[in-house]
């Protein structure tokens, strides 16, 4: 894996063991971490330096409850794994923050700018990029096409001044350079006069998340960013991911594979049925009891005991009673006392 | 064999003639919205109609001069687009497929009803609003010009010579265009539009100048039909003319510069020549290898219908066996498959 060569060190140092370790000079890359180091392992905690601030965002389709988030903050410069069971509203969340869609209630802001009622493309224009769950390569662009459209403030995309090619074409020339070098890193230089649907699905994550740089962001918010991708580019997708925060970003990422989100991220947000259950370091999560029971279920490592048994049978029963009794009167299990009260 | 190759003449010189001017204006205008944006815009002939009544109008009721007429044509267009747009690109591709079609039938009734014949010349038309557009005909309008076997009229000539030049400029126009990061954006759009707004590009106000530009073109169009045919009838301007400019761009082929010109000419070659050549199979004493005689089996009121019989199988052949049309990039339309 050479393109992970750069990055190898640090990620030794970064392993899930490292407390320890970490008292010991961190790479500038892990400033996140040590700043998260104190930060107690609540619900809705106070970070040092957050980028992103979430309010009170909920979010209902119909009588669906999709999120509903009191309060969360995110940690600029560093990797903020996403993760919680299918349906816990992670990409509504992420939808939410980029614009995609608007929230029912709540405030949410970037650098203590609010990003309400934004539009996606105006997120985007802050320095707030997001990837796709299902890769949006544009197939019949150009890869390099595909990396050009990234970039921002582009003087040729106003409609008059495209026709006049001085006006832009130095700027384009910088452009298809910073690509062809982003390209490069991404291993995808050999490609960029192929059409972006004729990569493979791997390379067309690949291309977004190259694509996405283009524009500088300041936060990166990728949609499991290693689904259906194989094992080997995973690796260097990881790599990738790490470079970013090594430049500075912040980075949010959605992500069902464990050892993935163990290895790079800074920090971890459990999400399950619509609300944050859990935040804190990876190596807390997986000893979280909340956490757990949202994977696994509450009852699922000892089978039920007989009183066990007989107590949730007898909890089931009152709760059918409960329904069935309209005038809210005591009843009891005494069948005559029944006739009674019908009467 | 020489009635055939008449007809062969009297294709040619509708390649060239104002009725494929007319095709090929609408459909550049539709490569614009649906070629490189993707939008479906099934009412092109709405906004030649508004081109066209445009001059009509504003010369023949109004008594303005014709620059103006075009002038008023053109903002007409615009509005159009803007109308039709601002409520429907926000939403998904079908709401403006919807709503265009929808307004199309609409404008065209609501200018042959009898209410609106005070402005329109409701189905009586409206003539008499090109002779200033001749008086600048440099050479004379009444004359006959004969150029490689066809013959022209010399109003004719001057219609296409101004038609063609238009064509031109509209080819170039969207050539610099799609070669800029605007047309990036374009296609970006017509590939996928949240790829777009993700990367921070404001997909609704790049639809709708796509959505005004195409109309203009369209509205041009009308504007050399109004000139050419030299009369304003509503229902000049049926509906099916935006699927006939649709069967153009497709057989030149889509998101090409040329894609739509080639194919608005090829278009008219093929229901001139089909017109004729069938006409003469069927008025001479011609049969099919002596089994039965070509004119007992069709009428001549038949041939106006099997010529897009024709260009019907021709369509259907050409999207098996050339899906890309005549100057597509095939590895482009194939991607569209998975």
């Amino acid at each position: 894996m050479p393109a992970d060569q750069p990055h190898g060190a640090s990620a030794a140092s970064s392993l899930p063991q490292a407390p320890a370790t970490t008292a010991a000079p961190a790479p500038p890359a892990r400033l996140a971490q040590a700043a998260l180091r104190d930060v107690p392992w609540e619900i809705g905690v106070a970070k040092p330096d957050p980028a992103i601030v979430v309010d009170g965002v909920t979010r209902t389709f119909g009588g669906l409850t999709a999120v509903s988030v009191d309060h969360l903050e995110v940690q600029r410069g560093g990797i903020t794994g996403l993760i919680g069971p299918n349906g816990a509203g992670k990409t509504t969340l992420f939808n939410l923050l980029t614009g995609f869609d608007q929230p029912n209630a709540g405030t949410w802001s970037f650098d203590g700018r609010s990003l309400g009622r934004l539009s996606p493309h105006q997120v985007a224009r802050l320095g707030v990029v997001r990837t796709f769950q299902l890769t949006k390569a544009l197939s019949r662009l150009t890869v390099l096409q595909n990396m050009l459209l990234g970039a921002k403030d582009q003087r040729g995309e106003g409609f008059f001044r495209s026709l006049v090619p001085g006006v832009w074409r130095k700027q384009e020339q910088a452009n298809t350079e910073k690509a062809l070098d982003l390209l490069a890193r991404f291993k995808l230089d050999a490609k960029k006069d192929d059409f972006a649907g004729t990569l493979s699905g791997g390379q067309r994550k690949l291309l977004e998340m190259a694509r996405a740089l283009m524009s500088d962001p300041k936060v990166v918010m990728l949609d499991e960013p290693m689904a259906g991708v194989n094992p080997a580019l995973t690796q260097s997708l990881l790599g990738h991911v790490k470079d970013l925060r090594e430049q500075g970003m912040t980075v949010i990422f959605v992500e069902h594979d464990m050892d993935v989100v163990r290895d790079i991220s800074d920090w971890v947000v459990v999400m399950a049925a619509g609300k944050v259950i859990a935040e804190g370091p990876p190596e807390s999560i997986s000893q979280n009891q909340a956490v757990v029971d949202a994977y696994l279920g509450a009852h699922h490592d000892a089978p039920l005991t007989v009183e066990e048994e007989d107590q949730v049978l007898a909890e089931a029963e009152a709760a059918i009673a409960r329904e069935e009794g309209t005038s809210g009167e005591v009843l009891s299990s005494d069948g005559t006392d029944r006739e009674g009260t019908q009467r | 064999m020489g009635e055939l190759l008449d007809a062969f003449q009297l294709g040619v010189r509708a390649m060239f003639a104002y009725q494929a001017v007319f095709f090929a204006l609408l459909a550049i205008g539709l490569n614009l919205h649906f070629g490189y944006t993707g939008l479906l815009n099934f009412g092109q002939i709405a906004f030649a109609m508004v081109g066209g009544y445009g001059i009509a109008i504003s010369v023949a009721q109004w008594d303005l001069p014709f620059w103006v007429g075009v002038v008023v044509g053109l903002g007409a267009a615009v509005i159009l687009a803007l109308l039709l747009g601002l409520p429907t690109l926000r939403l998904r591709a079908d709401y403006l497929a919807i709503v265009t079609i929808a307004s199309a039938e609409a404008l065209r009734l609501l200018f042959r009803s009898v209410g609106s014949s005070e402005i329109t010349g409701s189905t009586s038309g409206l003539f008499d609003y090109n002779s200033s557009f001749f008086s600048l005909c440099p050479w004379s309008v009444s004359g006959r010009f004969d150029i490689l076997g066809t013959r022209w009229r010399g109003s004719e000539l001057w219609v296409i010579t101004i038609g063609w030049s238009i064509v031109l400029l509209a080819c170039l126009l969207v050539w610099a265009l799609m070669r800029s990061p605007w047309g990036r954006v374009l296609r970006a759009v017509r590939e996928d539009e949240d790829a777009a707004r993700a990367l921070g590009k404001n997909v609704y106000a790049f639809k709708m100048q796509s959505l005004v530009l195409g109309g203009v073109f369209g509205a041009l169009g009308g504007m050399i039909y109004a000139v050419g045919t030299g009369s304003q009838n509503p229902d000049q301007y049926q509906n099916a003319n935006t699927f006939l400019a649709y069967g153009a761009l497709i057989l030149g082929g889509a998101a090409r510069v040329l894609g739509p010109v080639i194919g608005a000419m090829l278009l008219w070659f093929i229901i001139a020549f089909s017109d004729s050549a069938l006409a003469a199979l069927v008025s001479g004493d011609n049969s099919f290898f002596g089994l039965f005689e070509w004119g007992d089996l069709l009428s001549t009121t038949d041939i106006a219908y099997i010529r897009f019989i024709i260009i019907g199988l021709g369509l259907m052949l050409l999207m098996i066996f050339r899906p890309q049309g005549i100057l597509g990039d095939r590895r482009e339309v194939m991607l569209d498959a998975r």
